[in-house]
This record gives C-alpha cells, structure tokens and sequence, in this order.
C-alpha cells in the first residue's frame, strides 16, 4: 500500500501514531536481528567489529528521524531491560557501565541525524546521498558522543580515547557503503517515507 | 517463561523490588565516580564480588560475565600506564569492574517484565512532555514479538538465495528481509487500527 500523497509525511509531528509504533518496534527488532549475525572479532581489538551501526544508519534512512531515533532508542531500552541482543549476546545493565557506553547511547542519535538529513533531502535522495548522511550521522555523530564518553569515564586523554577509537572507522565506512545500497534498493521498491504515515 | 538474561533465584537480591534495585546502582555508580579516591575504588571489587556472589549465581558465570570487559579494561589501563599514572589506571579498571559486577547483579535478579514495568512507572511522570507509557509498552512487547519472526523470515530467505547461490550476497539478504517484515508490519498496523484499538 503506497500513498503517493507526500502532505504533512516529512513534518516533525508530537504525536505517534500506531503504525509509528509499529515501525519503531520492527526496527527496533531489525537492530537486534543484525546484532545476531556473529561479529568479527579481530585479534589485537578489545571490541568487536559488528554490523550494530549498519542498523543505526538503516533506521535513520528508512524510517526518518523520530521513527528510526525511537526505534534505535527502544533497542537501548530493551537491552537495558535485560536483553541479550548486542553483538555476542552480551546485553544488560553492565554495558551502560562500562567504558564504552557512550558509543551505545550515541546510536538513537545517531540515527536521529542521519534520518533528519534524509527527511530534509527525500526528493533528491541517492546512493550517495544515503552514504553521506549515514557516514554523518552513523560515524560522525556517535565518534562525536563516543569517545568523550570514553575519555571522561575512563580518565583518558582525548586523544587516547580517540586513538583507541578510529581503528574501527574503516570497518563503518564499508557498513555506510552496504547501508546506502540498501537504502537506496529498497527506497525505489517500497518508498517508506511514503508509504509509512 | 523467562526471556533474556534473568537467572532465577530467592536471594535477598530476587526479592528486592526492581526500583530499590536501579536506584542502588545509579546511587553507586555516582559516588564511584564522584569520590576520586584509589582506595575506595579498590575497596569496592570485593564489596561487587561479594554482592554477585550473594545472588547464587556462581563463580563460572562471574568468569563468563568479565570476560568480556576484560580486554577492554586492560587496554584503559595499558592507555593510563603508557601516559605514566598506574595509580589512576588501577583505580580507572577497578572501578569499572565493579559497577559491571553491580550492574550485572541487578539485570541478573531482575526478570524483563519487571524492568519494563518500572520504565513504565518511571515514564510516568513524563506524561506531560508527551510521552505516553502505555504506547512505550506496546513498542517494547511489539518488538520482543518481532525479533523471533525476523530470524525466522531470514533463516527462509536466506535458504531460498543460497538455492540461488546468492547467500553471501548482503543486498539480496537484507532487502527482501526488509521489505517482507515491512509488509507484515503494515499489515499488523493496519489490524490494530481496524480493531480501533487508540493507544
């Protein structure tokens, strides 16, 4: 079912509807199926590889910016609740008390800017363009929350909690890349911005 | 049925309501951090033990829980001990071991119904803002529905493209899996309306 109307579907709107609702809860569970796929664990690195912002990014240009923020939010609350559904099955109240917990909690966000740049740009949304806004919003933003996190818990300088930190850059920029194929494959076959009101 | 991480028990810390819980831990986590203190960061590890412990949980699962983190605090503390302060870097690991123990402890004891009951009545007062509890608890029961139909509707996509030797292929995995969970979340969508069900 596709509306081609586009009245009022870009608006910032209060209010959640129950197809909202739907959405956010499906993406949610996407995170979490792509949270399932084993990760990649590279010898000398004390975090695994995962595909955990390949979601983030998907959820910011599909669903837009509250949905997909909401959605991605909602993963952190489940996983908050006692959830196993991080990357090799660790979940819980402990991962928001370790070092890394900035880079968890900078995914809602995350997706919020990538979809916010991708509401702003729908008529001429590409390929590149979804690889833009997912590099702005799923690298920028949560390396921008992450590593000041870092270094304020764990009393490291700045520039050691970004040296230990950009090593995974390039594994993101191949998930921006599979992330804007996606996007852009299933925008032309089920026009989610769209359809979804 | 339990789902996630809860271990059932009766210890003290089973009983515990949820909220008496989170607040204990939110109340450590702050001091830890508020008191710069090596000593009482040391101090702290074997209070952690000692609390995870009380849970029955047993010695394995402590293992398997630091584990993971383990790594990771030892590159925190190898960062502290190449900028020359050890001191801080043993206080830095020690402290977060102990609030990984601590935080486990609660998720641990705490089954996932009772969380969700207490962000509901933590929301609460957030009404005004427009937030609305009852629709966060349909979201969060919606998508613990949701993540077994995903593996599921992925497993058989995944079967019919490796049919078709295209099962290493990211595109033709995700996208169908997309547009089919799509499509069946619309359609969910469209029954809650036609039921008038208004959350």
């Amino acid at each position: 079912m596709i509306v081609t109307s586009m009245k009022g579907t870009f608006e910032m709107t209060r209010d959640v509807s129950t197809r909202d609702i739907v959405y956010i809860a499906l993406f949610a569970a996407l995170m979490a199926a792509v949270n399932l796929v084993p990760p990649i664990q590279v010898a000398f690195l004390p975090v695994p590889i995962t595909a955990a912002t390949l979601a983030v990014m998907l959820a910011g240009c599909m669903i837009g910016a509250k949905r997909g923020g909401l959605a991605i939010l909602l993963f952190v609350l489940l996983v908050a609740l006692g959830l196993p559904l991080l990357a090799g099955g660790r979940g819980g109240l402990s991962v928001f008390f370790g070092p890394t917990a900035g880079f968890i909690l900078s995914w809602p966000v995350g997706a919020f800017v990538t979809g916010w740049l991708t509401e702003r740009n729908w008529p001429r949304m590409n390929a590149v363009w979804f690889f833009v806004f997912s590099v702005i919003g799923g690298i920028g933003v949560v390396y921008l929350i992450g590593i000041p996190w870092l270094a304020m818990v764990a009393k490291l300088s700045l520039f050691d909690a970004a040296k230990g930190s950009l090593i995974f850059v390039p594994g993101d920029i191949v998930k921006a890349i599979a992330a804007a194929a996606i996007a852009e494959t299933v925008r032309r076959a089920y026009p989610l911005m769209q359809a979804a009101r | 049925m339990t789902i996630g991480l809860y271990a059932p028990g009766a210890s003290a810390l089973h009983r515990l309501p949820a909220g008496v819980k989170l607040g204990a831990l939110v109340a450590a986590s702050l001091a830890l951090f508020a008191v710069p203190s090596t000593i009482v960061a040391l101090a702290s590890v074997p209070v952690a033990f000692a609390v995870y412990l009380s849970t029955g949980l047993g010695v394995p699962r402590l293992i398997r829980e630091l584990r993971g983190p383990a790594l990771l605090l030892g590159f925190v503390f190898v960062f502290h001990a190449l900028a020359g302060s050890v001191e801080e870097g043993i206080a830095a690991v020690a402290r977060f071991a102990s609030l990984i123990l601590l935080a486990s402890a609660v998720t641990l004891t705490t089954p996932v119904s009772e969380m969700a009951a207490l962000v509901e009545r933590l929301l609460g007062p957030l009404a005004p803002l427009g937030v609305n509890p009852a629709k966060v608890g349909l979201a969060i029961a919606l998508a613990i529905r949701f993540i077994p139909l995903i593996a599921e509707e992925y497993r058989q996509i995944r079967e019919a493209q490796a049919a078709r030797g295209l099962d290493r292929n990211l595109l033709a995995l995700v996208v169908p899996l997309v547009i089919r969970t799509l499509k069946a979340a619309d359609d969910l969508a469209d029954a809650i309306e036609a039921r008038g069900i208004e959350t």
